[in-house]
């Protein structure tokens, strides 16, 4: 079943093709049939000519990111974009969400519901939709929060999943909170999960852990592209039964987002090392599963810097203790490991009662995909895909961020003149504060 | 791909201008070696079949043939304009383009705005509609003007409400030239202020520019070439006052600080021009950096202003060029931004730097910044790729700020010192439409935004609490 991605603003654009570039360099590599013809049907369709052509939209008000990612995938000879598969304006969204969700989402509605359906109606069978975006900046954002409600109408049954990337914290654009938290709102409402990267984190990643000494954006979006790759290529799951998964969306989906109220997803990968230590580095299973459960209690986004002292306190413990210190709660996990003896690994650390809420068990709460195909060259690679309270931190504060300056009124006459008023920030506010406080209660 | 009008007012307003093109071809000429006309190009530049105004304009791709520059020349005295079109650029105007008269405004105001205002009003709202018209996706009219003397001044901020009333969509950026105070035009206290209220009301952006300051980077760059010391010698053309590879040979007395202004909107369109990792568009900027419909003074720095000819000195560190942008010595207007109060800042970094050296900097160099409490990560940033001519790279800052207060208050200083003694009031007040109201209006106008200014610099230093966050019931 096929995946139609839809790359959303300047962000979306560059991690889609970024995304889509390495999941098909991994598929493509060595002896692996049956991986390959899996990812390649569920994001690629064949032309006339044999030729693989992605099954993406691309979609932005101005044209130049757009011509840069047809042109990159056109170059690497292994894949391209439909040419008719984008959409583009000659003047951008002005870092203004209400403009994106206001002006230029309705403006061009039929144009872009028309380019998604083409490409819906050339796969099969549809797992769903892939929506990837920027929450600071306008088209993204806006834009992008519009094309998911229309996505939402038009096709009801269909899984959605938002892909984010969230700015750093010390700013990439100065109303990014306001953004941020106007495209939260709505997106709850509208999404069936979303999962989240943020840029601070990923930079580190690249500084810390691959020794990258300039880090460009290309850096950044590669390691996105790796991990939220790591997720998507197929994968055999409990339910699957001996085949590749076909409905991966409608898997995560229904793993991780039980609840209304909980629909955050955090990605962790491990290991994550530079290409040219990686023939001398060996990795053991029992050794990353140890440091990636470490890195889930302790919230760490990468293995350098653990905190081994958190630990899970003791059901009794919990229900004293308000505030559960550095220990992070989770709803949900889903573990995707690949590569080799994988059906030889120990998982029973995750499914410790004392990581999760009480709501579900740990045998609902928790669940393992496995692929005995290594992932984009590591030899073993594990990737934990989480519904806990993560994201609480950086959350709060773009909603504190957002609303000290809302206090203030600033920036807010550049938003009302584009149709969203003080109640439409105000309502924005109250399910995100809503959001927070779910998250926070979880124990 | 957008495009963006210029439109040149007075004397000072088309010498600018004059460079400003001079420097864009220059630009896109080092850039643009095939010779096609590219998105870039048209930015600011249409293609026409032949030197006639009525060629058939060529689409985006096909080979260079004539350049026209999107452009409106207003002047009422033909000196200046007649110089540009008997200069090498004239092929790049035609007489569409153009609006002038013979005998000046005098140095006042309400000469340029209500007498030449009203009488061709129709003819500059005709023209400005046949700029329009050529272009695809209009985004911004860039105006530029000084502020002190008649033209400029009067009808220069006429021509900014009558493009607020027939383009309300489109951005309007002015560079206003702030007159320093030895100006030699007596009234330009009253030129100055009556202006300052039009600009408040009708621009999106403001980018004031002293010419004291410009002076002063004129010296200290003048002295850094000529003191022989080894390893200062800087590449003639990588100065940021230097017109050396444009079309136009000898360099005119004024040419140095027009040149400053010219690399100042060069900058700050590169974005939209060239391609880069992270865009900024115009209309970002004015989202960006103004939080309140008044607020929107901002004030500039360009670093660096030159580059060592000597490749064996080691070239100015990326980090210097980012603590330069906010040394007094780089500002545009003089005033120290350091010590005031930002409300937000832009960064345009153009050239061979990543997203790691700007954060970088940014860390490294907010300690010493103060910013307003709601708006303690105020950074709007932006990466071009294509650097300057003669640079790897280079940084343009703006910064809405509470120093251009003491700016003001200088102006307004003047202008009382002035207006208390009503001297020159009666050459004004003899113009048909114009009353004493005029300038009482103008001048409350400018101290009201004194007053905003003032009112968020006292919170400065303290420490504001956050506001209390909404509450959940459970």
């Amino acid at each position: 079943m096929s995946v139609v991605t839809v790359q959303l603003g300047q962000c979306g654009n560059q991690v889609g093709q970024q995304l889509l570039h390495s999941l098909l360099c991994d598929a493509q590599e060595g002896q692996r049939k049956e991986l390959c013809t899996a990812s390649r049907e569920r994001f690629f369709h064949q032309d006339t000519h044999g030729e693989l052509v992605a099954r993406a939209v691309l979609i932005d008000m101005e044209p130049k990111v757009i011509n840069q990612s047809i042109s990159r995938a056109a170059r690497s000879g292994m894949w391209r974009y439909g040419e008719t598969s984008h959409f583009s304006q000659k003047q951008g969204s002005g870092n203004n969400w209400a403009n994106g969700f206001c002006v230029h989402g309705p403006a061009h509605r039929e144009v872009v519901e028309e380019l998604v359906r083409r490409e819906v109606e050339r796969c099969d069978r549809l797992s769903g939709l892939l929506a990837m975006m920027s929450v600071a900046g306008g088209t993204g954002s806006g834009v992008g929060t519009y094309v998911t409600q229309c996505l939402r109408d038009v096709y009801p049954k269909s899984f959605i999943l938002n892909h984010l990337t969230w700015p750093y914290g010390t700013g990439e654009v100065i109303v990014q909170n306001y953004n941020s938290v106007l495209t939260l709102a709505h997106l709850y409402q509208l999404s069936d999960a979303i999962l989240v990267h943020e840029n601070d984190t990923v930079h580190q990643i690249c500084s810390q852990l691959l020794n990258i000494k300039h880090i460009s954006f290309a850096d950044v979006n590669s390691v996105i592209a790796h991990q939220l790759g790591s997720v998507l290529q197929p994968a055999l799951t409990a339910d699957s039964q001996g085949a590749y998964s076909r409905n991966p969306l409608g898997e995560l989906v229904s793993a991780l987002c039980c609840h209304p109220e909980f629909k955050l997803l955090s990605v962790s990968s491990i290991p994550q090392v530079p290409l040219a230590s990686m023939a001398y580095s060996s990795f053991s299973w029992p050794s990353l599963l140890k440091h990636l459960r470490q890195m889930l209690i302790s919230n760490t986004k990468m293995e350098e810097g653990i905190d081994w002292q958190v630990r899970p306190l003791a059901a009794a413990e919990r229900s004293r203790n308000l505030t559960a210190g550095s220990f992070n709660t989770s709803l949900a996990n889903v573990l995707i490991l690949r590569g080799k003896d994988v059906y030889s690994t120990e998982t029973a650390g995750f499914e410790d009662p004392a990581l999760y809420s009480s709501w579900l068990s740990p045998q609902e709460a928790f669940s393992v995909w496995k692929s005995p195909v290594p992932f984009n060259k590591y030899e073993k690679s594990a990737t934990l895909v989480s519904n806990s309270q993560a994201l609480l931190r950086p959350l709060d504060s773009m909603v504190g961020g957002a609303w000290n300056m809302f206090a203030s009124r600033a920036y807010i006459h550049q938003y009302t003149k584009f149709g969203i008023s003080e109640e439409d920030f105000l309502d924005s506010f109250s399910s995100l504060e809503q959001v927070i406080s779910s998250y926070k209660e979880l124990r | 791909m957008t495009q963006s009008v210029v439109v040149q007012v007075g004397q000072c307003g088309n010498q600018v201008g004059c460079r400003f093109w001079d420097l864009a071809l220059r630009e896109h000429a080092h850039v643009n070696k095939k010779g096609l006309y590219d998105e870039a190009l048209s930015s600011f530049f249409r293609n026409v079949d032949s030197s006639k105004c009525d060629g058939e304009a060529h689409f985006v791709g096909g080979r260079i043939q004539h350049l026209k520059a999107r452009a409106v020349l207003v002047d009422m005295e033909e000196g200046v304009v007649n110089e540009i079109l008997q200069g090498p650029l004239r092929e790049m105007f035609d007489s569409t383009q153009l609006l002038t008269d013979v005998s000046g405004s005098g140095n006042n105001w309400a000469v340029g705005h209500m007498t030449y205002g009203s009488a061709y009003r129709e003819q500059i709202v005709d023209k400005l509609r046949k700029a329009a018209e050529h272009c695809d996706c209009l985004q911004c009219f860039f105006l530029i003007h000084s502020m002190g003397g008649g033209t400029g001044s009067g009808l220069g901020t006429k021509v900014l409400s009558l493009l607020e009333e027939e383009f309300p969509e489109v951005c309007r950026i002015v560079t206003s030239i702030y007159p320093s105070a030895e100006d030699d035009v007596v009234t330009s206290p009253y030129n100055s202020i009556l202006a300052m209220r039009e600009l408040t009301e009708h621009a999106d952006c403001v980018l004031p520019v002293e010419n004291q300051s410009l002076v002063d980077i004129v010296k200290k760059i003048k002295h850094m070439s000529h003191s022989g010391k080894p390893g200062t010698v800087i590449r003639r053309e990588s100065a940021i006052i230097s017109g050396q590879g444009g079309l136009i040979g000898a360099e005119k007395p004024f040419d140095a600080m027009n040149n400053i202004v010219a690399n100042l909107l060069l900058n700050i369109t590169s974005s939209a021009r060239f391609e880069g990792s992270l865009n900024m568009d115009l209309n970002e900027i004015a989202m960006n950096l103004v939080p309140f419909p008044g607020l929107h003074y901002l004030v500039p720095s360009l670093t660096p202003l030159y580059t060592l000819a000597d490749v064996s000195v080691p070239s100015r560190r990326l980090d210097q060029m980012f603590s330069d942008a906010f040394s007094k010595e780089h500002q545009l207007i003089r005033a120290d931004p350091k010590h005031s109060l930002y409300l937000a800042c832009a960064l345009m970094v153009r050239g061979n730097v990543q997203v790691s050296d700007l954060r970088r900097n940014i860390e490294r160099l907010k300690p010493s910044l103060p910013f307003v409490s709601w708006n303690q990560e105020g950074w709007k940033t932006g990466l071009c790729s294509v650097p300057p001519v003669g640079h790897s790279h280079s940084l343009l800052a703006l910064a809405n700020n509470t120093c251009v207060k003491t700016t003001f208050m200088e102006l307004r200083e003047r202008f009382t010192k002035l207006y208390r003694k009503k001297a020159h009031l009666h050459h004004y007040l003899h113009v048909e439409g114009m009353e004493q109201s005029h300038f009482s209006e103008a001048l409350s106008s400018l101290s009201s935004l004194i007053e905003e200014y003032q009112q968020l610099d006292a919170t400065k230093g303290r420490l504001m609490p956050d506001a209390p966050r909404l509450r959940i019931a459970r």
